[in-house]
């Protein structure tokens, strides 16, 4: 941290630039739902939309890009355990849809 | 700044390993900037918990899952436009996001006008955010949208939707009080006879997290 310059300070440029691209990568998303796009493209797009507005919120808003390496890594890694979870959820809820469907149908 | 020139010789790994290793301060931001972040983690999980439970019991449902495309559409100029009033939503709180991360460079200028300015207006956009979001809870009751029961599939779906946006629509409600209050001490100098304006990118952090937290409602509860 240097003396003369407090905090994060950037171009108000670089703000309306991702405020934009935020904007234009919302319109998308809704035309993915807008124009009733199905399967794989859809999920895909939604995906892809949403991470991309994501990553330039935590980065640029957030000014994460800015950080030091400690802070990311502290704040940005011990979210992916939820991938486990988010794994076993989704095995779980299969198998629960399986065995009703079984129950149901017997 | 010697500590920069040194830091910025070595390699990223080692300067990680250099920050939480040696007998100083781990996170080189003002604490009340590592406090919100690991605050913000821990949101991170209880939403993804609440996302999470919603896939489990929309996997596990052995009726038809209500399409949000139609049951968010408003009846507008005599036909029915999917999905328009979470739209709108949408670009207001982005918006707001806009608005407030300008508020944080204006406070870090000392330029106390354009930020009391823009603060207010993320709150109004906040504000506007929150009514919408009851109108749409209004219609949807009316309609016979219970946590137990909807005419239209899935029972899970109302308690799965009152659960994710109620608890999103409270952050952000939460989030007009504290923009308001910060907002108010820059009007009134607090930050100046402190010295810093580091708590209005603090309620920054917090307020784009709103916003983070939107997108990926957007995307997996009206979109998928």
């Amino acid at each position: 941290m240097s003396e003369a310059k407090e905090g994060q300070q950037h171009p108000i440029r670089i703000y309306l630039w991702i405020w934009l691209l935020l904007f234009v990568l919302s319109t998308f998303s809704y035309l993915v739902d807008y124009y009733h796009l199905q399967g794989l493209l859809r999920w895909s797009l939604i995906i892809l939309f949403m991470l991309l507005k994501a990553g330039f919120i935590v980065a640029i808003f957030m000014h994460m890009a800015w950080e030091r390496l400690a802070l990311k890594f502290a704040i940005l890694l011990p979210p992916l355990c939820l991938l486990v979870l988010i794994g076993f959820m989704a095995i779980e809820g299969d198998y629960t849809f399986l065995t009703r469907g079984a129950a149901f149908l017997r | 700044m010697a500590h920069d020139a040194q830091a910025a010789a070595m390699s990223p790994l080692a300067q990680v390993a250099g920050d939480f290793s040696t007998d100083k301060q781990a996170f080189s931001v003002p604490w009340g900037k590592a406090m919100m972040w690991i605050f913000l983690l821990s949101d991170t999980f209880i939403f993804t918990c609440f996302l999470t439970s919603y896939m489990n019991v929309r996997l596990s449902t052995l009726s038809d899952w209500p399409n949000p495309s139609q049951v968010f559409s408003l009846h507008i100029g005599g036909q029915d436009i999917p999905l328009i009033l979470i739209a709108i939503m949408t670009f207001v709180l982005i918006t707001s996001s806009g608005t407030m991360a300008m508020a944080v460079n204006y406070g870090y200028r000392r330029n106390k006008r354009n930020t009391v300015l823009l603060m207010g207006a993320t709150a109004l956009l906040g504000a506007t955010f929150v009514s919408m979001q009851a109108f749409e809870w209004t219609k949807l009751i009316m309609e016979g949208v219970r946590p137990w029961e909807n005419p239209w599939g899935a029972p899970q779906f109302g308690s799965a939707f009152f659960m994710i946006t109620g608890f999103h629509g409270l952050h952000v409600s939460a989030g007009v009080i504290y923009l308001l209050v910060v907002a108010n001490r820059v009007r009134t100098g607090f930050y100046d006879k402190r010295g810093s304006y580091e708590m209005v990118e603090i309620a920054g952090l917090y307020w784009h997290f709103v916003d983070l937290v939107w997108v990926f409602i957007f995307a997996f509860f009206y979109l998928w």
